[in-house]
């Protein structure tokens, strides 16, 4: 998948949860735990780790609770 | 000689009027003590004793008008005969439904009626279902005394052409109307107002010229949908079915469950042999109570269409070919290629579709093969790209993602929100039942950019249309929300009681910012400020306020947050667990429900439980016997990203048609183009099957056994009235894909399948075939808790515990128009198709609909110079199509419109890939276009034709 996709579906997601009144980035990471693929995630946090660029600030401070792939 | 078993088993007998309710009446029929309502009639309280009075002009799904008076009858205390069917019952009433005067004044009006009809009974479609024969017989009528004189049935009449004789009129497909053999009971006048809400029929004329008109040429051209209501209610072969003109009469009926939309009305298959004579609604069927649309009703044909493929093929490679094959050589190849791929590629490289149109067991098994044969998680189906907002929406605020009502609901509704949903359209026999309750006072909201037929209902009193853009639907609910909460409309016992109030709080206070107010919106929505603030006061202030919704809600980047909002709405005033209220979103095909309900997700296990819960996993690992994995699969969207970049290869497909159905149809193509096996699983050589390698016949839901679960909840047999014609049954064949696989699976029926679910589905756990036999149907949750089924959820609390408020900002789309894209299109379905057409397009409901075409509004059409009839063409970023352009005020200016029935117009190469935040349902509700004028189809359509007959071809047998 491309990264710029799942930059603007981690952007999407943020965008809901930023204006919630707490746990927002708790929320941001529960959010694509429950419903990407590891793959997905994987692919997300090559994305931060190169930079995150683009990416919304509440997705990058997700970042740290967002599960990586187990190796399988 | 009629078998004389009196009733006969399964016959639901007429009972001549509508059930009332009301304190309990005594009276005496023929000496027969009886106890009803008060406001039933005589006739209907006789036919509780057993007693059958003669009728004609009464059928218990009308109100009665004592026009045939053959029903009349003799009560002590009373001067003459009264007509039983107008006469309502009271206390210590004596009845006598025969007498020697009645049987003499009955005979006379039957004398009547038959001296002006033909009596050509041994060769009318009616014989033996006739009622006016049945009650000739009835009164023993021997003999006509009267000359031959003026009448309504002889072509020519002394020599000379008769006036009063019209020729039968053969316009509509389906059925036919022949004046020749009217009595003019007005039954038919009145099912299309009273059951339909048509008004389609009249009477013109007075006494013996009264006639039966259309208003119209002919039935054709005329207002009618041909919904079948009045076919029904003809007691004679004046409107009668084409079908049975053509096979004759049926031997013998099968309960069974429509399978087009989500209202899932319960039908009579009424077959002679293994022949479909006609489909007639059940009125046992507790969605549709006896109602029908022309879909369910008639659009049948496609199930023994010519182009059903009946044999397995198979294919190396997409251009070449197909072959066709044994069921163990297609199988084989199949599982040669999965094993293949899931070797080089890994087990996560294959997925599966499931199909909402198929039954819940069927589905079931289909997800079941993803997670415990392929061993992955990458399990989705259509409600993806319909209803899977409803799904998280619903889930985070009520704590279950279902509709709260049953349909029965709607006769308590005061108020009808409905948003997004064309009910006329898209869920005909709901919107018919609505608009009764609408002509008896119910007051109307509709939130959509387009004027609906709703808003057109005859007879309907207050209503309000807030016609917004596009897109815009969070900012127009979280303003109504936030003139309930400033002018103090919520109903703060509820939510004191029902809620969290630290999260109601803290809604409250984010929807009281005056940025939320109608009048702050108003630029953004197109809609009056004004007109924002009367419909949410009327929203609050109605009794029982009622939300129906559609893909018009979910369909949008926001689908998600819309249906929080509408939540919010509901909650906020009290609008939750009791009749005529709730939340109803309205379901697109027949199993959305159920596919949902069964696992089909790829984060979800059957129940809506998580595949990272660990106790959900472990009763279907100990079930199953296999270990399942705990991480979310790829979603359908998800998929074909994956595809296109080369990790994903395999996907089984029963039963839908993404290529069509998806938006954005060049990335779907290119997608399944980079599969390495795509197997489709269909009744016919769909879209999707170009691009595939494996087709696998289908069945009908005419033969196989299963369930469907509607809009309700309600879980609907569906029953096998016929073999089925490619040799196997769709859960049959999932199952030889699985053993073929080494599954081991064993099941001989569907109910074993469906004891496995309820053994692993709480929701489900005391669902049994032999229940819904006893039943009919029942509405889940259906366990210990609630032995009886949930016609309304959250009674007594939400699934949840506490109701929860989220704050719903609205967000606008990335879709947006510019001075490339100046328009919006938004899109949306006919009442005589069905989704891509597959099935209504294989029957004569094409005479209503033969192609899609473009709705613009005038002024956009004139600076465009497009007339009515043009080709034009309409371009998106994401691709352009040609169709012809309808010219209407329908939609407002800069909103254009189109269906989707049609792969030769393919509306969707135009839309986008862009989805719901939360849950990747495509926003196909919203794509900026521009429309120009064209000289016919567009390079591409020619070019996807080419390519589609190309990959359709089949090799000569040798």
């Amino acid at each position: 998948m491309t990264e710029n996709k799942l930059v603007r579906m981690a952007n999407q997601i943020a965008t809901f949860f930023e204006i919630q009144p707490s746990d927002r980035a708790a929320n941001v990471a529960a959010h694509i735990n429950d419903n990407w693929s590891p793959p997905m995630r994987a692919g997300l946090l090559d994305h931060v780790a190169q930079g995150g660029d683009g990416l919304s600030p509440l997705v990058l401070e997700a970042a740290a609770m967002i599960r990586p792939a187990r190796a399988s | 000689m009629k078998d004389l078993i009196i009733p006969p088993k399964g016959w639901t007998k007429d009972m001549g009027t509508p059930e009332r309710t009301g304190k309990p009446v005594h009276l005496t029929i023929d000496g027969v003590a009886i106890t009803v309502p008060a406001g039933t009639s005589v006739m209907r309280a006789a036919a509780e004793a057993g007693i059958t009075i003669p009728k004609l002009c009464a059928t218990d799904s009308l109100e009665p008008i004592g026009s045939c008076r053959l029903c009349m009858v003799e009560i002590d205390g009373h001067r003459g005969t009264p007509a039983s069917c107008t006469t309502p019952v009271t206390e210590g009433m004596q009845v006598h439904t025969q007498t020697d005067q009645l049987a003499r004044l009955r005979k006379g009006v039957m004398e009547l009626y038959i001296s002006d009809h033909p009596l050509d009974c041994l060769t009318c479609a009616a014989n033996g279902d006739c009622e006016l024969q049945d009650m000739a017989g009835a009164v023993g009528l021997r003999e006509v005394r009267y000359q031959k004189g003026e009448n309504h049935f002889e072509v020519r009449a002394n020599g000379e052409t008769n006036p009063r004789y019209i020729p039968k009129d053969s316009s509509n497909p389906y059925f036919s109307y022949d004046p020749a053999k009217c009595i003019v009971c007005m039954r038919c006048v009145r099912a299309c107002e009273e059951v339909q809400g048509t008004f389609a029929l009249t009477i013109e004329g007075r006494g013996f010229d009264a006639r039966i008109s259309t208003a119209a040429p002919d039935f054709l051209a005329s207002g009618c949908v041909s919904c079948g209501a009045c076919v029904q209610a003809c007691p004679t072969a004046t409107l009668v079915e084409k079908s049975v003109e053509e096979i004759g009469t049926p031997e013998r009926s099968v309960v069974t469950t429509c399978a087009y939309c989500g209202v899932g009305c319960s039908f009579e298959a009424q077959m002679r042999g293994d022949q479909l004579v006609r489909m007639v609604p059940w009125k046992g069927g507790q969605a549709n109570r006896g109602h029908s649309c022309v879909k369910g009703r008639f659009a049948y044909g496609y199930a023994s269409h010519r182009d059903r493929i009946l044999n397995p093929m198979i294919r190396e490679a997409t251009d070449q070919p197909w072959r066709e094959v044994s069921w163990d050589e297609a199988l084989a190849f199949t599982a040669g290629r999965l094993n293949a791929i899931r070797e080089t590629y890994g087990r996560n490289a294959l997925g599966v579709i499931t199909s909402s149109r198929c039954t819940n067991e069927e589905t079931f098994l289909v997800q079941k093969l993803a997670r415990a044969v392929f061993g992955t998680n990458n399990t989705d189906t259509c409600a993806r790209v319909c209803h899977s907002p409803t799904g998280y929406g619903l889930k985070q605020t009520f704590g279950t993602s279902a509709g709260t009502q049953n349909f029965d609901s709607v006769e308590k509704t005061d108020l009808a929100l409905v948003i997004g949903a064309n009910p006329t359209d898209g869920h005909p026999v709901f919107a018919s039942r609505l608009r009764k309750r609408l002509r008896a006072g119910a007051k109307l909201i509709v939130i959509d950019p387009r004027r609906i037929d709703l808003l057109e209902t005859p007879h309907l009193g207050d209503s309000w249309h807030l016609p917004l853009r596009p897109g815009t639907n969070v900012a127009v609910l979280t303003a109504m929300a936030h003139v309930i909460v400033t002018e103090n409309l919520t109903d703060q016992t509820f939510i004191a009681e029902r809620c969290d109030l630290d999260e109601w709080a803290d809604y409250a206070e984010f929807v009281r910012n005056p940025d939320y107010a109608p009048e702050a919106v108003e630029g953004l929505t197109g809609v009056p400020a004004g007109l924002i603030r009367e419909a949410a006061r009327a929203y609050a202030a109605a009794p029982n306020a009622a939300i129906y919704y559609g893909l018009g809600v979910t369909e949008h980047s926001q689908g998600s947050t819309t249906v929080i909002a509408i939540a919010n709405l509901a909650m906020m005033t009290g609008n939750i667990g009791r009749e005529g209220v709730g939340v109803n979103p309205l379901r697109g095909q027949n199993n959305v429900q159920g596919s949902c309900d069964m696992g089909s997700f790829p984060h979800e296990l059957p129940g809506y439980r998580h595949v990272s819960d660990d106790a959900a996993r472990a009763i279907f690992e100990r079930a199953w016997g296999v270990t399942l994995d705990p991480e979310p699969g790829l979603r359908i969207p998800n998929m074909l990203d994956a595809a296109v970049g080369g990790t994903f290869k395999a996907l089984y497909i029963q039963g839908e048609d993404i290529l069509q159905s998806d938006p954005d149809t060049r990335h779907v193509a290119a997608g399944l183009a980079a599969m390495d096996c795509v197997i489709v699983h269909d009744l016919f050589l769909n879209e999707t099957a170009n691009h595939a390698h494996v087709f696998l016949p289908g069945s009908s839901f005419l033969e196989k056994d299963g369930t469907f679960t509607n809009a309700e909840r309600r879980i609907n047999p569906v029953r096998r009235v016929m073999a089925p014609k490619a040799r196997y049954a769709d859960w049959e064949v999932t199952q030889l894909l699985a053993n073929a696989l080494g599954a081991g699976w064993s099941y001989t029926h569907p109910r074993e399948i469906m004891a496995e679910i309820a053994a692993t589905t709480p929701g489900f756990a005391n669902v049994t075939y032999e229940m819904l036999d006893a039943r009919g149907s029942v509405q889940w949750p259906c366990n210990d808790d609630a032995p009886e089924g949930s016609p309304i959820m959250h009674i007594d609390g939400f699934v949840r515990g506490k109701g929860r408020f989220i704050r719903t900002a609205y967000v606008p789309t990335e879709e947006r128009t510019g001075p490339r894209f100046p328009l919006l299109l938004t899109t949306g379905r006919i009442l005589s198709q069905y989704n891509v057409g597959a099935q209504t397009r294989r029957t004569e409901n094409v005479v209503w609909h033969d192609q899609d075409v473009l709705e613009i509004h005038p002024h956009d059409a004139e600076t465009r110079g497009v007339k009515e009839g043009d080709w034009v063409r309409l371009a998106s970023r994401a691709g352009e199509t040609s169709l012809r352009a309808r010219i209407t005020d329908r939609v407002s200016p800069g909103v254009v419109y189109t269906t989707f029935h049609h792969p030769d117009t393919q509306a969707n190469v135009v839309t986008t890939d862009n989805s719901d935040w939360a849950t990747n349902c495509p926003e196909y509700k919203v794509t900026a276009v521009q429309v120009a004028l064209s000289n016919g189809p567009s390079a591409w359509q020619e070019s996807y034709t080419a390519q589609a007959n190309a990959a359709r071809r089949i090799e000569a047998a040798e």
